[in-house]
């Protein structure tokens, strides 16, 4: 069984992101760049499938420029087969990743797909379950432990007032959430091995996609920040402060 | 405009969620609330009652029991092209169905919408709340998420508006609920609750949160959890505030024993009041807390519980 992880290479998730100041986006230069945390737990599930003797290949696909070459290998250091990027520097929005995943599942017939719930900078969450609507396969999203079989999947998810199980057919799409594991670090032998494994590179015209945006950004803003509040001595205090100066309580 | 708001409802009441995106929906256009599930009469009798809401599409079948999003997602595309705009709320169960509507649709899809600029243009939050987007749509169709904690809950009408029982549409076959654990409380919950206390990390061990009950007995309180406390196995997951987690912003916000990392700030930092008990001046809590207490918070906890008595 072929598992295809898509990656996506966003600014490092402990980086305090700066917007610029014309408005037009985030400071990007100089910026510790990682894999998006999620992608690096769909990547840990897909290895340890891997090693637990269901799955025979893990195919590790990053869209975006260049550079994501090196999350890719990052992958392939973790224990993933070999990798494909499909190279653009244009900033494509959910639907078009949908539809370029698409593609390279058809063409390489994957009966299982596990992607991060969601990216840590555009924090759109819907990749997954679009390309479940494309494909017309079932989803389990935000999965918190996955049992694999031959022929079908038994998913748990963390749903807002606790946990759902489904099982759900093959071929099926999952999204990591958090707790579905502890990603390993890849060691330096590893790091080594992986710059040998296979790295396909394509473009978005080749898999002729049109990946036009239909949402534009008209401008990225700074939030209100707050202010720095006071520090009370004793919880006295505090309690009065809460009930004649903030009247909360 | 026409806009298709779906609801979330437990059979019987409309969740508060639904109340707050019902006021998102209110500036875009007519609405029209669709109840879908097994056995939800009732839900469907009180959606009618919701103030904004011109119509009830009520859709009853078993095979909505457990609102499985391919399901719910064949349903929504089949109304899809008599509305302008369709929203949910952006929670477990929008975030889940809303994105394979949009893709079904083939035009994009919009996520925690805070602020409606215009029938086409939306802000929301990326990077954890770090920075605010304004985007604009030039589909024929916007798909919503909205972000419940940004609007008010709609209010009550005296009339009720007209209900339209339609057929259901085809079964996913291919996804089966198997079962579902889910912690009942007898508190408010987390996203319309007025006063939320969160542990931390600094909680140490699970038990130690029965403190917490204490304090929020004393206030009508729910109870969060950092991401830290959840991972450590404190408190279960659906107790998790923050950016991956859930979104809050409550009256008053207590934070016990959490630092303040600023994926956590990201679920709480629009609370009205936000209290801060850490045993580390240096925590980053402070820095957005309104009143910070530096101190042990096994002392301050249940010093807090006197003094509230």
């Amino acid at each position: 069984m072929k598992v295809i992880v898509a990656v996506k290479r966003v600014i490092d998730h402990n980086v305090k992101v700066r917007v610029k100041a014309d408005n037009s986006g985030i400071e990007t230069v100089n910026v510790k760049m990682s894999m998006n945390p999620f992608d690096e737990i769909a990547v840990e599930e897909a290895i340890r499938l891997k090693e637990s003797g269901f799955v025979t290949e893990v195919i590790i696909v990053s869209i975006g420029n260049k550079q994501c070459q090196e999350t890719i290998r990052t992958a392939l250091a973790m224990g993933a087969d070999r990798g494909i990027l499909v190279a653009t520097d244009q900033e494509l929005q959910p639907l078009a990743i949908a539809k370029l995943l698409q593609c390279i599942v058809d063409k390489e017939s994957a009966d299982l797909i596990i992607l991060g719930k969601q990216s840590v900078d555009m924090d759109n969450g819907q990749t997954g379950q679009m390309l479940a609507a494309l494909l017309g396969w079932g989803q389990a999203t935000f999965a918190s432990k996955i049992e694999l079989s031959e022929d079908y999947l038994n998913v748990t998810r963390e749903v807002d007032s606790g946990l759902q199980s489904l099982k759900i057919s093959l071929p099926a799409i999952i999204t990591a959430d958090l707790r579905l594991n502890d990603p390993r670090y890849a060691s330096l032998p590893n790091i080594m091995k992986a710059k040998r494994k296979p790295l396909a590179v394509i473009t978005p015209a080749e898999l002729d996609v049109d990946v036009t945006p239909s949402l534009k950004i008209l401008q990225i803003c700074a939030p209100a920040s707050r202010t720095m509040g006071i520090k009370v001595s004793t919880v006295t205090d505090l309690v009065d402060k809460l009930k004649n100066e903030a009247k909360v309580i | 405009m026409n806009i298709l708001v779906i609801a979330e409802h437990d059979k019987i009441a409309i969740k508060e969620v639904t109340l707050s995106t019902i006021t998102a929906a209110r500036e875009l256009g007519a609405i029209t609330l669709l109840i879908v599930g097994s056995d939800c009469n009732a839900a469907a009798s009180a959606g009618a009652l919701i103030k904004g809401v011109k119509k009830v599409l009520h859709v009853d079948d078993v095979i909505y029991k457990h609102q499985i999003a391919e399901t719910i997602a064949t349903l929504v595309v089949s109304l899809a092209s008599e509305y302008s705009h369709i929203l949910a709320s952006a929670t477990a169960s929008g975030r889940n169905f809303m994105p394979r509507v949009a893709a079904l649709l083939d035009v994009a899809q919009i996520s925690d919408v805070i602020k409606i600029e215009s029938t086409d243009t939306f802000v929301r939050p990326i990077y954890a709340g770090n920075a605010l987007a304004t985007v604009q749509s030039s589909d024929a169709i916007k798909v919503l998420t909205v972000r419940a904690t940004s609007f008010q809950a709609a209010g009550k009408s005296l009339l009720p508006a007209p209900i339209e029982c339609l057929p259901s549409t085809d079964n996913f076959s291919k996804t089966i609920f198997i079962d579902e654990v889910l912690r009942v409380s007898e508190r408010p919950e987390l996203a319309a609750a007025k006063v939320v206390i969160s542990g931390g990390r600094g909680m140490a061990k699970g038990e130690n949160f029965t403190m917490l009950e204490e304090v929020a007995d004393k206030l009508g309180a729910a109870i969060g959890a950092s991401r830290a406390a959840v991972d450590a196995g404190f408190v279960a997951n659906d107790m998790q505030i923050g950016q991956t987690g859930k979104i809050v912003a409550p009256e008053l916000y207590i934070a016990v024993g959490i630092s303040g990392a600023i994926q956590h700030l990201a679920g709480m930092k629009e609370s009205k009041v936000i209290v801060a008990i850490n045993n580390d001046e240096e925590a980053p809590i402070f820095q957005i807390a309104d009143y910070g207490l530096v101190g042990d918070l096994f002392d301050a906890v249940p010093a807090l519980v006197k003094e509230l008595t």
